[in-house]
């Protein structure tokens, strides 16, 4: 078998990074040493970005198929790695307070990543399922990372048990697929059904994919985990939680249900609308009634897979666009806000919404970052959300009608819950009103977020252009 | 460099956009370093604008071939944005004349704001304002051009109520900001309805397009709604009648401010956008003798109020409605050229006689009635000597600049009026009127503040050079800026024209009839304010005619009709729809509320924490999941293997 290590590259360097994040982490005699593991790791990322985008265009596959590399892995693997690196650079501060274990923090986020393009690389389901099991596993671990926390030991428990479950019935479903197709490979599955391999248990097997990928993207009803796992996990995993792993799960979700199952869209399209619409019913109305800022961003998260899932509705080419485009803006507004979060627990001990009274007094970088992330997941203009929203909604007018008006209905609704923290920030008075430092490289974090949601919301032109150049040559490699 | 400006005429607006965003962001603490960033980019902008202006000048091929270039802003399906930059002979001479007027002031504002507890935020202010002009006069698309039009206004507003410890401020700056809305909400819609039946938004295509709207199923009737439509947005940014009120309140901003937004630059944005948007109006006969009717009655209007009033600026403020209104005329008429010739040599004078004024409050500690000066050239001779210049062109004496546009002003409305229209006869009157008050209303303003005798003010002196070099480099400016136009050499018409380029002989009658109003206007001011030492004759005058003066000082009681109308009709109506509201639609709207919140209440019981519970609705969603699709597929199911 002939191997080609170019296509290869960013899972590759990806790999030694992590080996020897975690390595020099073992060497490394100090404690005080060991805090330079952050910026080793981020150096190293960045280096690996720079090939990844240096190498757009590298264009094949490899190992028999069971790998691929096209514009769209490579969008997907560039998003990966920017939200991985805005989520150490914002997380230095939180790691170096509240986490014990570096070396192993750092190489299990690179290992995260690397689970994550194996995953939306993959050319058929085994591979798929080898780096949807990286990916998990490696969360679960990172779930549970504070081990003197109970809530952080709670929602490992509860991830690896929840998360076990669903790989359950999700491989279950693979193996159905299978057996209904006769291949594992998912460009032979289209041809397969193309040929009239038509089977009822492709049907229950589609149904256990659609609930498998449905937990990671926490679709409702699929999403119970969420809430309690983005509230007890430290807050920059959660933060990682939110757009890395759901975004490649996105990714998987267009790549085996447009690239396998195009042929079979009448029949689940109309189930993906319904996934969506109660997603964005239950993650916004229940983020009403919530008073921790990580759980009701969670519940928000949930909302927004329902958003993103719209574009999936459409199965075409601007839908494609639209979960692109939307997934790479939801980077920036969800770790802006994330790393707020991160900050003010780590000076406060508090992720309740009433300890952000004042913060506009006390740290009005962190008070302006948050409320500009959350006026771009609430969809307001001229920010990046709300152009991403009206591509996601604009796909379906035609055929789902009742879908845009939930979506703008409940997106008004959601206006309410992000302004109520707003609100509290603003016009409350603090209880301590003592300056409220933040990190050097958090503060960072914030201006390069803020400056990515003002200005992709302003000039949105580029990267949907580019969204849409990726979704055109997805669409003609089928 | 010529050729530089020309490709990256965007950093014009830029450079100050940048040096609001340092002020605000870095040197906000530190007063002199601030206003040096904001001068300083400033003057960048001014040395890009003029080259750019230079190179669209010295070649004739930008006249009928503006340069254009644009991105690609927003796209999707059926709608697209491109936003550009569009530079023809008119935003090169709006470039060049907004960042001149702008650093101007900037400079002027060092020494006037000096001490300012907020000087820093001021220049932040200017700049921004600078930014979002000179963004308007380059925009290639009415939406790009709508955003700062908007940001204009929002600057306008900020500066307006700068001493916001000073109530009149602050209420002025709303009036402002409402009044203008009033406007912006019809323009909105008009371009909304362009973007509807045209579908573009571009003003080259646009330009293109619109003579041809019968074939596009466009009615006249729509078309003509469009125009008027349109049409408010520039009457109340230009301070048109009726919604003129605004401006003379705006005077409450700092001097300088007025000087450049309410003076030379903002206010005209109306004239200037009616100008780029003139092929629509051609296209409707009816909505251009309704610009012409707003412009000459708005001119006579304004002036006779002016003609009474004792605030310094509110008599300057008056003078540049009345401006406004001339502006507006000439377009209504048909000639571009005219229109922003005027607007060309009003922006130097008005700007002087401003900041003139602004000088003489300086000195005099913001002591603003006129009656209460007197004999201050002697005094302050720089401020009184280029007050003077300003005076001679505002009244339209040769050969300072005023004379030569508004004798354009005149000789395009006599030729409208000749050509068959019969109002125009009627324009004519309102204009030769009005060109006989300006000169009376401005020269009374003159002899009352700088000549006579001096009243107990002991220790006015000079302002600093800071203040005064503005002032001479305008004074300068208002003497020499008409002399581009001048029938004989009328370069101007050659290269800003709607049209085919004018080219009339020199009507010597109508230039005389235009001089001997100015000096009859100066005259009669001269008899009244300066000769009569005691003003016995002006005061008895106004004793004579208590209903007409009280009428113009009054302001005709616009303002008055104003209040009552919103007290009486529209708080009045607001009763009774108010209990519609809290009955009717707030019963509805907390309803809905209290539903969504209980709603969220009721599903958050849902997540009880217990594994159990999630792992059970995970596998029955599954089995729902299965069973639906199923179900859902069966048929196409056995379609699909029919087909097969």
């Amino acid at each position: 078998m002939n191997i080609d290590f170019s296509l290869l590259i960013t899972e590759i360097s990806l790999a030694i990074l992590g080996l020897t994040v975690f390595t020099l982490g073992l060497i490394l005699p100090a404690k005080s040493s060991q805090k330079g593991l952050g910026t080793f790791s981020l150096c190293g990322l960045l280096v690996i970005l720079a090939l990844t985008i240096a190498s757009w265009g590298n264009q094949g596959e490899t190992l028999g198929g069971m790998y691929l590399a096209d514009y769209f892995t490579s969008f997907f693997k560039i998003l990966s790695l920017t939200a991985l690196i805005l989520v150490i650079l914002g997380s230095k501060n939180y790691v170096n307070s509240q986490i014990e274990n570096h070396l192993e923090y750092y190489s299990t986020l690179i290992f995260a990543t690397l689970g994550m393009i194996i995953m939306f690389s993959a050319g058929d389901f085994i591979t798929l399922y080898l780096g949807l099991e990286l990916m998990t596993i490696s969360f679960i671990v990172l779930t549970s990372f504070r081990r003197t926390n109970g809530k952080s030991l709670e929602a490992g428990m509860k991830y690896l048990l929840l998360a076990g479950l669903s790989s359950a019935v999700l491989l279950y479903g693979l193996s159905l697929v299978y057996g209904a197709a006769g291949t594992v490979f998912i460009k032979e599955i289209a041809g397969n059904i193309a040929q009239g391999y038509f089977n009822p248990l492709l049907i229950v097997g589609l149904a256990m994919l659609i609930a498998g990928f449905g937990f990671k993207i926490s679709a409702a009803p699929f999403h119970m985990w969420a809430p309690d796992v983005y509230e007890g996990a430290p807050t920059p995993v959660t933060a990682f939680l939110a757009v890395g792993s759901k975004a490649a799960s996105f990714a998987v979700l267009i790549r085996v249900f447009l690239g396998a199952f195009l042929e079979m869209q009448e029949q689940w399209t109309m189930l993906i609308a319904f996934l969506a619409a109660l997603s964005m019913l239950i993650g916004n109305l229940t983020a009403f009634a919530q008073t921790n800022i990580k759980r009701m961003l969670a519940f928000s998260s949930i909302a927004q897979a329902g958003y993103i899932l719209v574009g999936l509705v459409a199965a075409n080419e601007a839908g494609i666009k639209g979960v692109m485009f939307y997934s790479f803006i939801y980077v920036f507004a969800t770790i802006g806000a994330f790393t707020v979060v991160s900050e003010v627990y780590n000076k406060t001990g508090s992720d309740d919404i009433a300890d952000y009274a004042g913060l506009s007094q006390r740290a009005p970088l962190a008070a302006v970052v948050l409320l500009i992330s959350m006026l771009s997941m609430a969809g307001i203009p001229p920010l990046a959300g709300f152009t991403g929203k009206y591509y996601l909604f604009i796909t379906v007018v035609q055929d789902y009608l009742w879908l845009v008006y939930l979506g703008l209905i409940l997106s008004m609704v959601s206006v309410y819950y992000y302004l109520r923290v707003v609100l509290v920030m603003f016009r409350d008075e603090p209880a301590d009103p003592a300056p409220l430092k933040l990190g050097s490289t958090a503060s960072l974090t914030l201006w390069l977020t803020l400056a990515a949601t003002l200005f992709l919301g302003i000039y949105p032109w580029p990267l949907a252009k580019l969204a849409n150049t990726v979704a055109i040559a997805f669409l003609a490699g089928l | 460099m010529i050729e530089f400006a020309l490709n990256y005429a965007w950093l014009v607006p830029l450079l100050p956009v940048l040096s609001f965003l340092t002020i605000v962001f870095l040197t906000r603490p530190w007063a002199r370093l601030s206003s040096a960033v904001a001068i300083g980019a400033m003057l960048g902008s001014f040395l890009l604008a003029s080259s750019l202006a230079w190179g669209v000048f010295t070649n004739p091929a930008f006249i009928e071939e503006p340069l254009h270039y644009s991105l690609r802003w927003l796209g999707m399906e059926g709608f697209t944005v491109n936003a550009g930059i569009l530079i023809d002979p008119a935003s090169a001479m709006m470039l060049f004349m907004v960042s001149l007027v702008a650093l101007l002031v900037q400079i002027y504002s060092t020494g006037y704001m000096k001490g300012d507890p907020h000087y820093s935020l001021f220049f932040a202010y200017l700049s921004l304002f600078a930014a979002s002009m000179l963004g308007l006069v380059i925009s290639s698309n009415l939406l790009q051009m709508f955003i700062f039009w908007e940001l204009v206004g929002l600057c306008s507003y900020l500066l307006i109520g700068f001493y916001t410890y000073k109530v009149s401020a602050r209420e002025a700056a709303k009036k402002a900001f409402i009044t203008t809305r009033i406007g912006d909400f019809g323009m909105l819609l008009g371009i909304l309805f362009l973007q509807i039946q045209f579908n573009t938004l571009d003003l080259l295509e646009l330009a293109a397009v619109i003579p041809n709207f019968a074939q596009l199923g466009v009615s006249l009737g729509l078309l003509t709604l469009i125009a008027i439509l349109f049409f408010l947005g520039p009457v109340a940014k230009s301070g048109q009648f009726p919604l003129h009120v605004w401006l003379p309140d705006a005077m409450e901003g700092p001097t300088p401010v007025s000087a450049l937004i309410h003076a030379a630059t903002m206010v005209v944005a109306g004239v200037y956008l009616v100008g780029r948007m003139l092929f629509l109006f051609v296209e409707v006969p009816g909505s251009l003798t309704v610009v012409a009717f707003i412009g000459a009655f708005t001119a006579l209007f304004a002036a006779t109020i002016a003609v009474t009033q004792r605030e310094i600026k509110r008599i300057l403020a008056y003078s540049t409605v009345s401006q406004l209104g001339y502006m507006m005329l000439a377009l209504g008429v048909g000639s571009l050229s005219a229109s922003l010739f005027h607007l060309w040599t009003h922006a130097f004078f008005k700007a002087l006689m401003f900041l003139a004024a602004g000088s003489v409050l300086h000195a005099l500690h913001n002591k603003a009635d006129v009656w209460e000066m007197g004999g201050l050239i002697r005094k302050m001779p720089i401020t009184g000597w280029t007050f003077v210049v300003g005076g001679l062109a505002i009244a339209g004496i040769p050969p300072f600049a005023g004379f030569w546009s508004k004798d354009e002003i005149l000789l395009v409305t006599w030729e409208y009026a000749r050509h068959g229209h019969a109002l125009g006869y009627l324009f004519f009157a309102f204009a030769a009127l009005t060109a006989f008050l300006t000169a009376f209303y401005i020269w009374r303003l003159i002899f009352l503040v700088f000549f006579g005798p001096e009243k107990a003010n002991d220790h006015v002196h000079e302002s600093p050079l800071s203040m005064t070099l503005p002032l001479l480099v305008l004074a300068v400016l208002s003497g020499v800026a008409g002399l581009i136009g001048t029938p004989w050499t009328n370069l101007w018409s050659t290269w800003i024209h709607f049209g085919d380029a004018h080219s009339g002989e020199p009507a010597y009658l109508l230039m005389l009839l235009s001089v001997v109003l100015a000096l009859a206007g100066i005259g009669l001011a001269f008899i009244l304010y300066c000769k009569d030492q005691d003003k016995q004759a002006a005061r008895s005058l106004a004793k004579k005619y208590p209903a007409l003066y009280n009428l113009s000082y009054r302001k005709y009681y616009i303002d008055e009709a104003y209040t009552w109308f919103t007290r009486k009709i529209v708080d009045g109506g607001a009763k009774v729809i108010y209990l519609f509201d809290i009955y009717l639609v707030d019963g509805v709207v907390n309803g809905l509320a209290a539903l969504t919140k209980g709603s969220g209440q009721g599903l958050k019981y849902l997540q009880t924490g217990k594994l159990q519970t999630y792992a059970l609705i995970f596998f029955l969603a599954v089995l729902v999941l299965t069973v639906a699709f199923n179900l859902d597929s069966a048929n196409a199911l056995a379609h699909l293997g029919g087909v097969k």
